[in-house]
């Protein structure tokens, strides 16, 4: 038997920082070149406003990563969303009164589609990406039976508010949106989920291999179900932002799922599970965002942005494939 | 898509296989007469009722079929979708109404799916990159050059080339010949060529194949090429079928994912090496029928959009539920 030197936990705890760092230098590339060309995004306000753009497809990875960490994919996210949105402005339908209820409403809805996506990978054996591909129709489809295909309803002042409430006079930096707010708070939450806990080293034992977690005595089934409801309440939590700041749209959510799978690539988590860190869905979600708004102010056509997104995607994932097998 | 061979694998043996699609084949065929029955619609059942219920499933099944091979290699297409949408604008855009130009049309899209074909192997067999992220990667890529290059209707085919798509031979109408045709050529690949018990060994056990002389890459890459030139003769149908290609065709069609669907629902492993082509039709002939069983119902299209999320996953479920080992 030959040694197996990637099992030292001092190795793996180096290659977690450079992967971490792969993503952090590529957001800061990608700023400096959106500070180049537009020179006030270096003050402090736009860049709180930067932030409360990218908040919710920085949450949107934060919950991707739970579950790409145990093995699987969460595509049904986007869904999500667009259910929220539109659930959001039918339940609550201008009346500021029933927001509060409301949203507790929307994070049980949430709660349901995650419990079933887990349920579903956990007891009857359906590979995760075939079940959030169900679970992402069937959220569609509800969402638009629901509201009938349009956008109806409308949202008070109190529900948009936090996605776009600005508070002014803030100490040291000027002025501090609500999104960002919701984004530390929940970024704090899974960051601790993840490394804080117990409950972290188990999905990535399981997303390492699943077989050796379960001899190990790790309950593999709660583990995975749980990566699918925090994905899932990520989701609403994301889905409550979006109507808040770009109001109600029956495509909402669309597409958002892979930028959130994408995000968490980019940022050095490894897909099939085993591999990431909180930072990796931070960092990979900053970049991501900061390429769409580089994109965006070099001029360039919507389209030919997502050919761009698909290049760096590749890139990305090519630049950690190389580096693995240098290592191996 | 996990790379190590699982002992799961054993259950689905080849008589299982085959015996799984003939009965997924009755209850389609059950599903289908049952709703003409009950519904009245008792002209569905003749000769042009079921040309027409076959027609529905030709772009899909064509698709199936190739993403049957990349699955069985143990990796997955993603950018299918948006080659049916280049191959549907291309030929439009290249004929323009003039019968002559009808075969270089044929060629120049044959030739373009070659070369997403080799990108997608190269990046998947040679580049080691994880082929969910790699062809969503090349998808969107190609799907942002198409629509930057076309936001209009590109002209359209030659009238000779849609009669294709309409016309019939016996009552049989052309479209479903050639599918019959390629099904059945797929189904001697994969059953009685080197090249296809290459393909499942591949995908069974990259490791072992490859200890036993097998250019794991190149069947990978052959198993992409494929792929590319099944997705290039359904955009092909397509723009026969509907005059013109539109960018979106292939997008709108969710080809993509229903092509992954069908295939898996069909008995396939996304883990690869154990599957096969009579499946995958099944799958197809599944989804047609309960196509047009709605549609003979007259369910609502988002109520319809639930059902399919629903049966997607029921049907995956029949055959993993019972499986020992963890999916992820």
């Amino acid at each position: 038997m030959t040694p197996i030197p990637h099992a030292t936990p001092s190795r793996r705890q180096v290659f977690g920082i450079a992967a971490v760092n792969f993503g952090l230098i590529m957001f800061l590339l990608l700023y400096a070149g959106i500070a180049i060309l537009q020179p006030n995004y270096l003050e402090a306000g736009l860049f709180m406003n930067f932030l409360r753009r990218a908040a919710p497809l920085i949450i949107l990875a934060g919950g991707q990563l739970y579950v790409i960490l145990t093995g699987g994919f969460d595509l049904s996210m986007g869904a999500v969303v667009t259910l929220v949105v539109l659930a959001a402005s039918i339940l609550v339908n201008g009346d500021p009164n029933a927001t509060w209820p409301m949203i507790g409403v929307l994070y049980l809805m949430g709660l349901a589609v995650g419990l079933i996506n887990g349920l579903v990978v956990a007891y009857l054996k359906v590979p995760s990406i075939v079940t959030t591909l169900g679970t992402m129709l069937l959220t569609n489809g509800v969402a638009l039976t629901w509201s009938g295909g349009a956008a109806r309803g409308d949202l008070p002042d109190n529900f948009r508010d936090l996605g776009r409430f600005v508070a002014h006079d803030v100490w040291l930096i000027g002025t501090l949106p609500m999104a960002v707010i919701v984004l530390i708070v929940f970024m704090v939450i899974a960051g601790w989920g993840l490394h804080g806990t117990v409950y972290g080293k188990r999905a990535i034992a399981i997303g390492d291999n699943a077989r050796a977690a379960d001899l190990a005595g790790i309950p593999v089934a709660a583990t995975r179900i749980a990566a699918f409801v925090v994905s899932a309440l990520a989701a609403v939590t994301a889905g409550i932002l979006v109507g808040g700041f770009s109001g109600v749209s029956v495509n909402a959510g669309s597409g958002l799922a892979l930028q959130a799978i994408a995000a968490c690539v980019v940022g050095g988590a490894q897909l099939l599970g085993g591999r990431g860190t909180i930072w990796s869905a931070l960092f990979g979600a900053l970049s991501l965002f900061s390429l769409f708004t580089l994109l965006n102010l070099a001029g360039l056509p919507q389209a030919l942005r997502d050919s761009i997104q698909g290049l760096i995607l590749i890139a990305a994932l090519g630049a950690s494939a190389w580096r693995e097998r240098r290592k191996a | 898509m996990s790379i190590e061979a699982r002992p799961q694998a054993v259950r689905f043996g080849r008589p299982f296989r085959f015996s799984f699609a003939f009965v997924l084949f009755l209850i389609s065929v059950a599903i289908y007469v049952c709703t003409a029955v009950v519904t009245g619609e008792v002209n569905q059942l003749s000769l042009a009722g079921l040309s027409g219920l076959f027609q529905r499933m030709v772009a899909l099944g064509l698709v199936g079929l190739g993403q049957t091979f990349v699955i069985l290699v143990g990796s997955i297409d993603l950018s299918v979708a948006a080659l049916i949408s280049v191959v549907a604008v291309l030929a439009s855009f290249i004929m323009h109404g003039e019968p002559a130009m009808i075969a270089p049309a044929i060629v120049a899209c044959l030739l373009v799916c070659l070369v997403a074909g080799c990108v997608n192997g190269m990046l998947v067999g040679f580049g080691r990159i994880n082929p969910l992220i790699a062809t969503l990667g090349t998808g969107l890529v190609m799907q942002g050059v198409l629509s930057t290059a076309f936001s209009f209707m590109p002209g359209s085919v030659a009238p000779r080339f849609e009669a294709f798509a309409y016309s019939s031979l016996f009552g049989i109408p052309y479209p479903v010949c050639l599918l019959v045709i390629l099904a059945i050529g797929a189904s001697r690949v994969l059953s009685s060529t080197p090249f296809g018990a290459r393909i499942y060994s591949v995908g069974g056990n990259p490791e072992g194949a490859r200890m036993a002389g097998i250019r794991t890459e190149r069947v990978v890459l052959g198993a992409h090429l494929i792929a590319s030139l099944f997705a290039g003769v359904a955009g092909l149908f397509l723009a026969a079928r509907l005059q013109s290609g539109t960018p979106w065709v292939g997008r709108d069609g969710i080809y993509d994912l229903e092509s992954i669907a069908v295939t898996v629902i069909g008995g396939t492993i996304l883990a690869g090496g154990n599957g096969g082509v009579a499946g995958t039709m099944a799958g197809v002939l599944l989804f047609a029928s309960l196509d047009a069983s709605f549609n003979m119902l007259g369910v609502d299209a988002f109520v319809k959009q639930v059902l399919r999320g629903a049966i997607v996953i029921a049907a995956v479920a029949v055959h993993a539920v019972g499986n020992k080992e963890h999916v992820a």
